[in-house]
């Protein structure tokens, strides 16, 4: 049995924390730079050119690209053959809290995150705590993806249980909706990732993962392929544009994940991210 | 490039010049205010309070920023979605606020509020964060210092690039 230890785990969330807050993908600079030879009206490149020269200051300087360094969501597979052992901070979810809490005064991350959320609303001041998404899996790896989220677009994010019904068409409809009605607000371009089937809680799960799938990526499925290609074309028919400045690049992808789901159901979720989608991933 | 000149405070007579699409580049103070700031103000304003700062003229940017390192005036400090502020925002208007900068759509009272009492909203590029915060030259708290990155703070901007949303 491999050992991993918590210090570990600490070590790989406080980097990939980081990682993601101060650094844009490959992928999503070149889908930008795309985005502004596309553009030809002023505002919008204005803003690609502000987006792009902001992610060169962010890197260069190893600052936050957003001041909104946003609520750390930690998706984590633990092999079953590797057995976490406790260092000083104590075990596995410790070990990611306090890994959180080093990159927070580390990376001089903003403390964005309030304890009771209806009542007092007072603020954790060391941006604590991080959502975990565990799961156990083969193999005696740990792989973990962080995703710092901020909620201009969080907030824009919905899901509804269609009836099975509803059908192809309806959850392109409500995909485009969403995104419509979302306006300028989550920072757009934006990267749209969709879940549909399952539960309740696991097609928003889907939905988040699917937003840090590689931009450009192809979905293995044609009919899910077309379908994301159907719903970027409509979307970036909206005219949203480059923060809202109007233009044709609302959005830089839609990624649609798909899981089974109930005879009587067709759970659709829609969660949004900005130009910035910040994730990084790794193992240990 | 081809932007005006805005120095702040607003004066009737600038405001009333803009016109929507318009690029600007704004200078002078500015206060930061976002959600908590915003209930405390309507609080306030209620309770028949005086404001933390006087508001007659001045510009409200929305935001909080990210904490400043060693040596740095402001951490990133990027808009917030304007429309969160947008149950208060009327009201401030009526108490004189005349700008706004922010991101995102407005509600129609504010829209309203903003032609009724001549007051103008400018629009900077969510995300850009790092960018913004070299426009700021000078930063200090003026109020609820307990909210941390919610508290209101003052800013000096210079050569701030924004785009007339509303007015």
């Amino acid at each position: 049995m491999r050992i991993i230890r918590a210090n570990e785990i600490l070590e790989l969330t406080r980097r990939l924390i980081l990682d993601a807050e101060f650094n844009i993908g490959v992928d999503v600079r070149a889908a930008l730079e795309a985005a502004l030879k596309r553009e030809t009206a002023q505002p919008a490149r204005l803003a690609l050119e502000q987006i792009l020269e902001n992610q060169r200051i962010a890197s260069e300087e190893r600052t936050p690209l957003c001041q909104d360094t946003g609520m750390i969501v930690a998706f984590v597979e633990l092999g079953q053959d590797a057995r976490v052992e406790s260092d000083a901070e104590g075990g596995f979810e410790e070990a990611i809290q306090a890994g959180a809490r080093a990159a927070f005064y580390g990376g001089y991350l903003r403390a964005s995150v309030v304890d009771d959320p209806l009542f007092e609303r007072a603020n954790t001041r060391d941006n604590s705590p991080a959502v975990i998404h565990a799961r156990i899996v083969g193999g005696d790896r740990l792989r973990m993806l962080v995703m710092p989220k901020g909620f201009g677009s969080e907030n824009m994010s919905a899901i509804r249980m269609l009836p099975p019904s509803a059908g192809r068409e309806g959850a392109a409809d409500f995909i485009v909706d969403t995104v419509r009605r979302a306006g300028s607000k989550p920072c757009p371009p934006t990267i749209v990732g969709v879940g549909i089937g399952g539960t309740f809680e696991q097609c928003a799960l889907i939905a988040k993962k699917a937003t840090a799938r590689r931009v450009g990526s192809v979905h293995p499925d044609p009919r899910y392929a077309a379908l994301e290609d159907e719903c970027l074309a409509r979307v970036n028919a909206l005219g949203i544009g480059p923060a809202g400045y109007g233009g044709f690049t609302t959005s830089l992808a839609v990624h649609i994940d798909h899981a089974p789901t109930h005879i009587a159901g067709m759970p659709v979720a829609v969660n949004i991210v900005c130009h910035a989608s910040r994730h990084a991933e790794g193992y240990i | 490039m081809n932007a005006i000149d805005i120095a702040l405070p607003l004066c009737a007579q600038t405001v009333a010049a803009l016109n929507p699409g318009d690029i600007v580049r704004i200078g002078g103070p500015v206060y930061t205010a976002r959600d908590a700031a915003h209930r405390r103000m309507a609080e306030s304003l209620v309770r028949g309070e005086p404001l933390p700062f006087a508001i007659a003229g001045q510009t409200i940017y929305y935001a909080g920023p990210a904490p400043a390192r060693p040596g740095q005036i402001i951490g990133p400090c990027g808009p917030t979605t304007s429309a969160r502020m947008d149950a208060y925002t009327p009201q401030l208007i009526k108490a004189g606020l005349r700008g706004m900068i922010g991101k995102g759509e407005r509600s129609d009272a504010v829209r309203e509020a903003m032609r009724e009492y001549g007051a103008v909203y400018f629009g900077v590029v969510g995300g850009a964060a790092a960018l913004i915060a070299r426009c700021v030259k000078r930063c200090e708290i003026v109020a609820y210092e307990d909210l941390g990155t919610e508290a209101i703070r003052r800013l000096e901007l210079e050569g701030l690039i924004a785009i007339v949303l509303g007015k």
